[in-house]
């Protein structure tokens, strides 16, 4: 190491020469420019980078799926909106979240929240940004943002591409909805971005569930793997009939409930019933995440 | 020298400290009393801190540390002492279960967000981000500072970057820097702006003999501008030489504290005088008359307490003919000290 022959320069910045110095003042915007600072370690990072590029490519792979078979024998079958992508490229949107929803974006989103602070206590650097230092509920809160903006991020990136790839194979025409109304384009557009966008919102209950996980180890993968497993049991929990009275409460429960915007007549209260649940679950777990994350001993 | 040590020094010293009296420099305690209850002049002040972990073990068992203002500090002891998780509570990075602490005279850890961006903090070896090269990694714990001026981020950065001796390696990754240059990462996230107090956790861990001196001149040099150095290591040897202050650590006690030249005053020093073999009887004859105790003869070199002027002793043996071929006075070492206090060597773990 040549370093090691550098001698110390005397000098090159003013030392500690106050002795009885004020207290520091916060600058303004110092919100913002921590805010600013996790979201480039967020994005800028490897393997989230590749995780968005990957869900970027189901719709692709979908899309050219139903492209290559859409004048054969198996043309038109399959699940859910699947069968509409041939006839309206905008369709292509719904599918790639339906086919994402029930496990490729609960990992991702258990992968972004588990890593926000166990990722900080297994690297070692939990403890210098609390002696910086950043409160605990501060940096909690800022986690929590960088985190929705990057599973937000995952699924405005499925939803472009799909948009993308649908709108150049298939075509983007009027809607034809669920009860087999037809709309005009801009305001199938415009339910399709609802789609979009209610997936993201029923994601942010499985975030305060992870962040939660987070602050109980300093194993990011625990807290990934744990996250992802209370989406699957909450998903099979919704299966069973005997535990009916207990499904409206469930964390995935309402989550394919996306459909309403397909509808003629949009049923809000449906979505704000599934909105409402999620704002449960953030309330809850994020008060648990609260409490554990500023009261826990650092000692990683 | 540890185990050359008369081994009957040693009730008396685990005696003192076993009276759970430590060694008190004696107007740092009047400052304590005389300051303001949160201990003014103290830069670090604890009262009874006390860390029991939830297994039942005490880490750190009711210490009263005293860290003047404008001192350097060595906070020693053995791996497992207690010396981390006491500075984890200083920084509010774990909770006591009992006493108190004061960093800059100010209650911690409800003042952290007034006193810590006046401390600079090295806490048991450097940790980055590892895809980050050293100046983003520099430039990110200065963007979560609150009371940083962004406009002057980046030449802060890059003067703590060129003052540990990082400036060439800026822009690379954390991941491929040696562990010399990770430490020195470390500090140089300390010096990121003008301290107060530095709490530096084995600074010189993993750095090479050259980069543990360059590490005491870089204390002794913040020192000399005014800010308190709290610097704690398990290699006595390493930070001894620029310390004014020391604190000694075992078995989460703290054994002693007070001035360095104060607490190795208060041993007893030795001195050894070499004549030749047929003369060391007369020169033991002599040094009994002085009323020297506990003299040791090893062929031509004799060995005993001091217990008058060393100028007393050389006239003296002058005095009586006995050929005198050299007079040494051993102070007592910090070793030697550490040693008696707690009975065992320095580099025990727990």
């Amino acid at each position: 190491m040549s370093l090691a022959d550098a001698a110390v320069p005397t000098a090159a910045m003013p030392s500690g020469s106050a002795t009885h110095a004020a207290a520091p003042t916060r600058v303004r915007g110092a919100w913002g420019r921590l805010l600013r600072s996790e979201l480039r370690l967020v994005f800028g990072r490897r393997r989230n980078i590749a995780l968005l590029v990957g869900l970027a490519c189901v719709p692709l792979l979908l899309g050219t799926v139903l492209f290559v078979t859409r004048d054969s024998a198996l043309g038109g079958q399959g699940p859910g909106f699947i069968s509409r992508v041939t006839e309206n490229g905008l369709f292509l949107v719904v599918a790639a979240l339906f086919m994402c929803l029930p496990f490729l974006l609960p990992l991702t989103t258990g992968i972004a929240s588990g890593d926000a602070i166990a990722g900080e206590a297994q690297a070692g650097t939990l403890r210098y940004l609390l002696a910086v230092p950043v409160s605990r509920a501060r940096l909690l809160g800022i986690k929590a943002l960088a985190t929705l903006a990057y599973v937000a991020c995952a699924v405005l990136a499925i939803a472009v591409v799909a948009f993308v790839v649908g709108a150049v194979m298939f075509g983007v025409g009027d809607v034809t909805l669920l009860s087999g109304t037809t709309v005009p384009v801009a305001d199938g557009v415009l339910r399709i971005a609802g789609v979009a966008a209610y997936v993201a919102l029923s994601l942010t209950g499985l975030v305060a569930v992870g962040l939660f996980l987070s602050t109980l180890t300093e194993v990011p993968v625990g807290a990934m793997a744990g996250t992802v497993v209370v989406a699957i049991v909450s998903a099979v929990l919704d299966t069973l009939p005997q535990l009916a009275v207990i499904h409206p409460g469930l964390l995935t429960h309402h989550w394919l409930d996306f459909a309403e915007f397909l509808r003629l007549e949009v049923g809000w209260g449906v979505l704000g019933q599934g909105l409402a649940v999620q704002a449960a679950w953030v309330a809850v777990f994020g008060a648990l995440a609260w409490s554990r994350f500023t009261t826990a001993d650092v000692t990683s | 020298m540890a185990t050359t040590l008369p081994a009957r020094q040693t009730p008396h010293a685990t005696g003192r400290a076993g009276s759970a009296e430590p060694v008190h420099r004696a107007d740092v305690a009047v400052d304590a009393a005389s300051g303001m209850l949160t201990g003014v002049d103290l830069a670090v002040r604890t009262a009874g801190l006390t860390k029991r972990f939830r297994s039942g073990q005490v880490a750190v068992d009711g210490i009263d540390l005293e860290v003047p203002r404008g001192s350097v500090y060595g906070f020693l002891g053995p791996n497992g002492s207690g010396k981390t998780t006491t500075i984890r509570m200083l920084l509010g990075l774990v909770g006591p279960t009992d006493g108190r602490a004061w960093l800059l005279g100010e209650p911690m850890p409800d003042a952290a967000a007034r006193v810590l961006p006046r401390v600079g903090v090295l806490v048991e070896g450097p940790a980055f981000q590892p895809y980050l090269s050293g100046a983003a990694n520099l430039a990110r714990l200065d963007a979560a500072d609150a009371t940083a001026d962004p406009r002057t981020s980046r030449r802060r950065t890059g003067d703590a970057l060129e003052r540990v001796g990082l400036a060439a390696a800026a822009r690379k990754p954390y991941r491929q820097y040696s562990l010399g240059m990770k430490q020195r990462l470390g500090l140089a996230a300390a010096l990121l702006r003008p301290r107060d107090l530095l709490v530096l956790d084995e600074p010189t861990n993993g750095l090479d003999p050259q980069g543990t001196r360059e590490v005491r001149h870089l204390v002794r040099e913040l020192a000399d501008a005014g800010t308190t150095v709290l610097v704690s290591s398990h290699l006595l040897t390493e930070i001894e030489q620029v310390c004014s202050h020391i604190g000694i650590m075992s078995r989460g006690r703290l054994l002693a504290q007070g001035e360095r030249s104060v607490l190795t005053d208060a041993r007893p020093a030795r001195v050894v005088v070499t004549t030749t073999v047929a003369d060391a009887d007369r020169a033991a004859a002599v040094l009994g008359s002085l009323g020297l105790v506990d003299v040791v003869r090893d062929g031509a070199v004799l060995e005993a307490a001091l217990g008058t002027p060393p100028e007393t002793v050389s006239a003296a043996l002058v005095g009586a003919g006995v050929p005198l071929l050299g007079l040494e006075v051993r102070r007592p070492s910090l070793e030697q000290l550490f040693v008696t206090l707690t009975g065992e060597g320095f580099d025990v773990a727990r």
